[in-house]
């Protein structure tokens, strides 16, 4: 039975020569992840159900991202409940502050997740992964709790939506940009329990920091994963980071997709996603008469060392407009390292800008940039639901880092060529 | 049971804001269940009560607070038109019953008087007078719910 990429890699870990949409499977994990978010309500299932073993040293990573440097002593609190629990289980890959980057960066980075391999974390944007192959989704905090003591979990193998890519990136085209006008295209429910897998001669212009952003958003339509074959980009971005070995796997040519959508670069310019769901996607051009008060550039969607890069130049030589606040996130240790050694901090600072350590913190308006009633802010996080940032009247415009720096120069939603910056 | 309506696409973030997620006791979740669209979600539901709403229920972050902020509301039942995927194995998980039923979260009102057969899947609409029917669940499913969710019902197999 011809199968796509998911299924394949479903069907290995289930130990299964074959597997169908629809089908209910137990598959084998290779990672399963959590933050201080989450995985203090699993520590607490998984110590409840009466569990004194996880199933892998390695292979149960928690993250201390959301709600750090803590903000207060509850979420100090969570972060000391899942301190005790690595040090109990000696946890090989507990990321605490001095280590920890934003969960679904650090992960790939490390070179924790590789092609071929399934995995879960309690985030939903554990379906970050796709991006190298993997099949990865988010789950809750009782499921990743059970996961962690027996090292597998169950799954309906999900039918699949094939995103046919073609054409070429306009300039200050990225990812982000890619991912929302999809959004847009087929609603924030267009995949739901589905995969998004994409496939097709313009995959070779998307960066891994593209690919990253794009796979990271298939929550964001309701999709179960997003995934991309293994091409020579990925080979480059795991060489040095991933020596264990490793399958990829591509969809068989006649592998049953529900619908297609073809999505041509060509078609597609800076984008952002007015308030309140992602799939109110619109060409930053029209943007103009909608102020704002803040910029956050950042998140396990845009904080990268080439998502920096991006907003240092359009920053460069330039500063924030009056009243506008401008926030950068680089997404791990590393990314800030790089950022530094770059000068792109710099730049940023020259700007007007400030640069923090590593943190969620504003995207789920947590803290490091919280809003007020009646304040906007462009973000290169990944949702705007209402009170996401902050305060129920304010409003969240997803966006990507090029788009976020213009509009922050600007004083409103701006296309980089609008504040005289050339490609 | 009366059933209390909203629309397409309630994400987490307004089920139980990131704001609270620094706690884990479901008690002071549900005291700020649904605040963000519905302010006085908190003083008109009574111990039963149902929730019925659009597509995509629960779409947005993993965060299991949402469907255990929900329960300790004392909602006993979620019809929708879909469910997100995360928060549809959340709800199981943690045993909140959820129905799946397009027709019946059309034609649910505000205010509706709703019984629910969880064995039959039928849910019958008091105030209206009319019948929907949902697929009901699976038996290990069910037992899942009636255990009070999967690691209770892990412990009681084991037991």
């Amino acid at each position: 039975m011809p199968m796509t990429m998911t299924q394949k890699i479903l069907a290995a870990h289930a130990g299964l020569d074959e597997v169908h949409a629809g089908q209910l499977i137990q598959a084998k994990l290779d990672l399963t992840l959590g933050n201080d978010i989450t995985a203090p309500v699993a520590i607490n299932e998984f110590e409840a159900a009466g569990f004194d073993k996880i199933f892998d040293d390695k292979k149960v990573v928690l993250v201390m991202d959301h709600f750090t440097p803590n903000k207060d002593i509850k979420s100090a609190t969570q972060c000391k409940q899942c301190r005790t629990f690595a040090k109990r289980f000696n946890l090989k890959n507990f990321f605490d502050v001095g280590t920890m980057g934003i969960e679904h960066a650090l992960l790939p980075e490390q070179g924790l997740v590789a092609p071929g391999e399934a995995i879960i974390g309690a985030d939903s944007h554990t379906c970050t992964y796709g991006a190298v192959n993997a099949f990865s989704t988010g789950v809750g905090s009782t499921d990743l709790g059970a996961a962690m003591a027996v090292g597998y979990t169950w799954f309906k193998v999900p039918a699949a939506i094939k995103v046919n890519v073609t054409g070429k990136k306009k300039d200050f085209v990225s990812g982000k940009d890619v991912i929302l006008y999809l959004i847009g295209k087929i609603g924030v429910d267009g995949a739901l329990y589905k995969s998004l897998e994409f496939c097709g001669e313009g995959l070779k212009e998307l960066t891994m920091a593209d690919r990253l952003t794009i796979a990271n958003m298939a929550i964001e339509a309701g999709g179960k994963n997003g995934i991309f074959p293994v091409d020579d980009i990925t080979r480059e971005f795991l060489k040095g980071r991933v020596t264990r070995e490793w399958t990829a796997y591509d969809p068989d040519p006649d592998a049953e997709y529900e619908s297609t959508v073809e999505l041509n670069l060509n078609e597609i310019d800076c984008t952002v996603s007015w308030p309140h769901l992602p799939e109110n996607a619109k060409p930053a051009t029209e943007g103009k008469n909608i102020k704002i008060d803040q910029i956050v550039i950042g998140s396990c969607t845009n904080g990268r060392i080439e998502d920096l890069k991006a907003a240092a130049e359009i920053f460069k030589g330039r500063h924030l407009a009056d009243g506008v606040r401008g926030i950068i996130i680089p997404a791990t240790q590393s990314v800030y390292r790089e950022a530094i050694k770059r000068g792109y901090v710099e730049i940023f600072l020259d700007a007007g800008c400030i640069v923090s350590t590593p943190t969620c913190g504003p995207c789920l308006g947590g803290h490091m940039g919280v809003l007020a009633k009646g304040e906007r802010c462009v973000s290169t996080t990944n949702r705007n639901f209402v009170g996401r940032m902050g305060h129920t009247e304010s409003e969240v415009y997803l966006a990507s880092p090029a788009v976020a720096a213009a509009s922050g120069i600007a004083g409103h939603i701006a296309h980089p060529s609008q504040v005289g910056v050339r490609s | 049971m009366k059933a209390h309506k909203y629309g397409d696409h309630v994400d987490t973030d307004v089920i139980i804001p990131a704001r609270y997620l620094a706690s884990q006791d479901e008690k002071e979740l549900a005291s700020h269940c649904m605040e963000d669209i519905d302010k006085n979600f908190r003083s008109k539901v009574k111990e039963g009560d149902i929730i019925v709403a659009g597509l995509n229920f629960g779409c947005g972050s993993s965060r299991e607070h949402a469907p255990v902020a929900i329960k300790a509301s004392g909602i006993s039942c979620v019809i929708a038109k879909s469910f997100a995927r995360i928060f549809y194995r959340n709800a199981i998980n943690i045993g909140l019953a959820i129905l799946e039923c397009p027709e019946a979260a059309e034609d649910i009102s505000d205010g509706d008087e709703v019984k629910i057969n969880f064995d039959t899947g039928l849910i019958t609409n008091e105030t209206k007078n009319k019948t929907y029917k949902a697929e009901p669940f699976p038996e290990f499913i069910k037992k899942m719910i009636d255990n009070g969710g999967l690691m209770a019902s892990l412990k009681a197999g084991r037991n």
